[in-house]
């Protein structure tokens, strides 16, 4: 079993782990960054489309490339990656303060990382289907927005020949767009908040340009299909008997976005039921677990990759002076 | 040609594989679907019942429920499955209700369940903390549990594969001809099997396939259950699994400790027209937290997973019906088996040996049967055992299903083991069974059984038949001039 | 007419109104939203993202954008052409897979490096 130290564990290598690391390896601060995908990145690499950076790099850039800017930002400050590895626990704090990450890869096995400060920046998950529990058959054709994004923008696949998005979250949104520039009609995106989730921008170019229509205050009352989807039943809310059968055999849900926040809890880290993040002091970004903090989606969903990376740093600040290296 | 084939791998045919696997004789295994325990196995409640709700002296299901009950703890120390002898507490929230569950003891008590406690309610609130206030008392059968059902039937397919028995996926009977003291077989794709006897154990479509053998005209009733799985988080995870008191037509919504860590609450019961509906619907959801809620603390729709719906495949009258047939020659009828037709199973598929050994067919007990390999689970393991795997293996270290905590080894011995669609592998290891539900693993699961398998993830399916997940390349992709229809 | 800037995230929703030749723009919290209106009246213009098809086992599609704004109707026939691409290992991120893709200069740039 392999053991390194470092003054500094960053757990995620996203908008916020990057952004971090950068912050905490360029004070001089030896800084690991670890991942569990196959490159740094997270999201943003599936996430192609463009209007990440205009904040913090002041351009427009697609996710690929705001993530290659931070990356680049990392590795010349010195960041070291640990990628294709999860962080499977993080000790409690030992005598000399520091915490044991153990780290399970394929490329080295079982690995005990030491540091000074533990830094949380492992982003968030989907909603899904079944958290709704929308009623109806679970057949194949349902997937959450990000599955089907990262299928299509990854890996090339089809989801299906026509679609509709349930719930109208960004990832959703733009997801509306790429099936339909991927040459998947989309019928229609549903949401039964009066208001639509994601911005009006995306409402504007990725649904308006093409024009789904988009259903407000109207739920999903069933998920009908033998083996694949055929189609769904939607119902406005104050007229539960108007409804209507859209046909298609694919179904994306972009339903909100919940903190990834298991390991932190498996670590003692007191959660907020609001947020679903770890309590953290204002301005501080330190959990209720002393030399651990937490910044970007595990802490709250933000609504724009650049406010991650921009609160990770000051978080990163933070960590640097509870070490003594600011 | 085989001397047995067995129509139908849910936990009754699987069972009499694994009995006839001891045997010295040549035995197929045929299921419709593309994997074992797809059809009424996949979607029941995991619990192995504690032998008091039905009377042993009166009912075929009763006298197996306990039988059955009473083998499952060797069964799962010997084949690994995910099992749990957490004990079955029933609830009385009213003294009528205390009333029943008086006859509740008294039937267990005189079918001899070892241990089965008539309970007041300190002793109540002991068993399980969780409970809502107002309880009165209750019964206790320590013998009952939870099992992970289709863990359990993938546990015997696999040990009945090892020791000869030929497993025919995706192989639906459609005609059947006795010639020669030999029954010629058909499937819907034209496959052909043939065997000197025939066990009818397809659940649901028992009725359907003993037409098509020319066996006792029956009808099987789909009675629906819906299930709602909530995440191992979830505070309100009981120690025991908790009944309510039974009613005339099912032993009501239960609040599950599953075996697989999470808690579960269902099922209802509903007869269904139709023998693939298996829908979830909003009514039912709304009554089982209803209900739940009322029994267990810190249930919450908050903590909502996954939905489902099963079948029970009931029988008029209600009993199971398991004999030679009348009507067809060298025909085995197991018919009707509803709940507790996964408990009674290990007895079930005993009981299907001896029939066919009444019915003629001569066996002798195998000398050697293949050691069941030992079943590794990384989310049991501490990092030291990990290491040691990996330096055999490093697909050990390799984390798949994050939610689940499933490796890389894990899913490739699921496929090896013949599990190709994405909802067999799922059952098998858990991966995209927790609170992501596939989310996140998905897409590393298709490349790992593609890569396995050679099957190009476009023709990968999540059950079989036409539930493909994917409709080609965006390589091949082009546009009619300006607009978005494709060429 | 209506129209949400999607120049930022704001969102701004503008009220434009056709005066002869002249444009009249309300709602915009910044002057790009005016230029924003006056293009997307006469001439809709939209970044183009999306995959090419790769020789790359492990990278079997790589993002591709257009740096600029293309003409909206030229999009589909933008992104047949860029489905249509194969392109070839290794090629460093900002490279000029597809010249002039719309027919007025616009090029078609890979956003990552394909190793």
């Amino acid at each position: 079993m392999k053991r390194n130290e470092y003054d500094v564990a960053v757990i995620g290598a996203g908008a916020a782990g990057l952004a971090a690391a950068a912050v905490t390896a360029k004070a001089g601060a030896s800084t690991v960054v670890i991942d569990r995908d196959v490159r740094p990145g997270g999201v943003l690499n599936q996430c192609i489309h463009n209007g990440f950076g205009l904040h913090y790099f002041k351009e427009e850039l697609t996710g690929p490339e705001y993530a290659a800017r931070m990356i680049r930002k990392a590795t010349e400050a010195g960041a070291i990656f640990r990628i294709g590895s999860s962080v499977m626990e993080i000790s409690p704090a030992q005598a000399d303060g520091r915490r044991a990450l153990t780290l399970y890869s394929k490329e080295s096995g079982v690995e005990i990382i030491l540091a000074k400060a533990v830094i949380l920046a492992m982003g968030c998950r989907e909603r899904t289907r079944g958290n709704l529990a929308t009623p109806g058959s679970r057949c194949a054709g349902i997937y959450t927005a990000g599955l089907a994004q990262r299928m299509l923008n990854v890996e090339g696949k089809l989801p299906g020949t026509s679609a509709v998005i349930v719930g109208s979250g960004d990832i959703g949104l733009i997801m509306a767009r790429r099936l339909t520039w991927s040459g998947i009609p989309v019928k229609a995106a549903v949401e039964i908040q009066p208001k639509p989730a994601g911005l009006a921008r995306n409402i504007a170019q990725c649904l308006e340009d093409f024009g789904i229509p988009l259903y407000l205050s109207t739920a999903v009352t069933k998920i009908s299909g033998k083996d694949r989807v055929e189609s769904v039943t939607i119902a406005p809310l104050d007229d539960p008997t108007a409804e209507r059968v859209i046909e298609c055999d694919t179904i994306l849900y972009s339903v909100g976005l919940i903190p990834e926040n298991e390991l932190s809890r498996k670590a003692g880290v007191v959660l907020d039921p609001k947020t679903n993040g770890p309590v953290v002091e204002e301005g501080v970004y330190e959990t209720t677990e002393k030399g651990i903090f937490a910044c970007g989606n595990v802490l709250h969903v933000h609504g724009l990759a650049d406010q991650a990376s921009e609160e990770a740093e000051r978080c990163a600040e933070s960590a640097l002076r509870s070490i003594g290296m600011r | 040609m085989y001397d047995v084939c067995i129509i139908g791998a849910g936990a009754t045919g699987a069972a009499a594989a694994y009995w006839l696997a001891r045997k010295n004789v040549q035995v197929v295994l045929a299921d419709k679907e593309a994997d074992a325990s797809f059809g009424v196995s996949k979607a029941n409640s995991g619990i192995v019942h504690g032998g008091f709700h039905y009377s042993v002296s009166k009912t075929l299901k009763g006298k197996l429920e306990l039988e059955g009950n009473r083998m499952f703890p060797a069964m799962a120390k010997e084949l690994g499955f995910p099992y749990n002898q957490c004990g079955i507490i029933v609830v009385a929230y009213s003294e009528d209700q205390l009333e029943e569950v008086r006859k509740l003891y008294n039937q267990g008590i005189e079918n001899g369940v070892e241990g089965i406690e008539f309970c007041s309610k300190e002793r109540m609130y002991e068993l399980e903390p969780k409970l809502c206030e107002g309880c009165l008392g209750g019964v206790f059968a320590p013998q009952g549990g939870v099992v992970e059902p289709y863990a359990y039937v993938f546990s015997l397919v696999e040990d009945a594969e090892r020791n000869g028995v030929v497993f025919e996926r995706n192989f639906e009977v459609v005609s059947a001809e006795y010639q020669d003291n030999v029954w010629k077989m058909k499937s819907a794709s034209g496959k052909e099997l043939s065997a000197k006897y025939v066990i009818n154990a397809a659940g649901l479509y028992s009725d359907k396939v003993s037409a098509i053998f020319g066996g006792e005209e029956f009808e099987i009733l789909a009675r629906k259950g819906e299930e709602y799985l909530l995440d191992r988080l979830s505070p309100a995870y009981p120690t025991r699994v908790v009944f309510p008191v039974p009613t005339h037509t099912s032993k009501g919504v239960l609040v599950i400790p599953t075996a697989g860590g999470t808690t579960m609450v269902g099922p209802t019961a509903h007869i269904v027209p139709d023998k693939d509906d298996t829908d979830t619907t909003a009514p039912d959801r709304e009554e089982i937290f209803e209900l739940a809620q009322y029994m267990v603390k810190g249930v919450s729709k908050r903590d909502l997973i996954a939905a489902f719906a099963g079948l029970r495949p009931a029988l008029a009258g209600g009993d199971f019906m398991i004999k030679i047939s009348d009507k067809a020659p060298a025909f085995i009828q197991a018919s009707g088996i509803q709940s507790p037709g996964l408990t009674a199973s290990p007895a079930v598929g005993k009981l299907l040996v001896s029939l066919l050994e009444k019915a003629g067919l001569k066996m002798d007990d195998k000398k050697d049967i293949a050691p069941v390999p030992p079943k590794r689970r990384l989310r049991e393991m501490s990092a030291e055992e990990v290491d040691e795997l990996y330096q055999k293996d490093p697909a050990w270290t390799n984390i798949i299903c994050r939610c689940e905590k499933i490796s890389e080894a894990e899913i490739v011995d699921a496929v090896r083991h013949g599990h190709v669609t994405l909802d067999a592998v799922k059952l098998h290891t858990r991966a995209g069974m927790g609170r992501c539900q596939g989310g996140f693993c998905s897409a590393k699961i298709w490349a790992i059984i593609s890569r396995e398998t050679g099957i190009p993830v476009e023709e990968l399916t999540k059950r079989g038949k036409k539930s493909n997940f994917f409709n080609g390349s965006i390589a091949d992709v082009a546009f009619k001039g300006d607009s978005y229809e494709t060429k | 007419m209506e129209k949400i800037c999607i120049v930022c995230p704001k969102g701004c929703r503008l009220s434009i109104s056709q005066d002869g030749d002249k444009i009249n723009v309300s709602g915009n919290f910044c002057p790009r939203g005016v230029k924003y209106a006056e293009q997307e009246i006469l001439d809709p213009r939209r970044v183009v993202t999306a995959v090419a098809p790769t020789d790359s086992e492990s990278q079997p599609f790589l993002a591709v954008r257009t740096p600029d704004m293309v003409a909206k109707a030229k999009i589909p026939g933008i992104l047949t052409k860029i489905y249509a691409l194969r392109l070839k290992a290794p090629i460093p991120a900002g490279t000029v897979v597809l010249e002039n893709c719309d027919g007025e200069g616009t090029p078609v740039i890979t956003c990552m490096d394909l190793d």
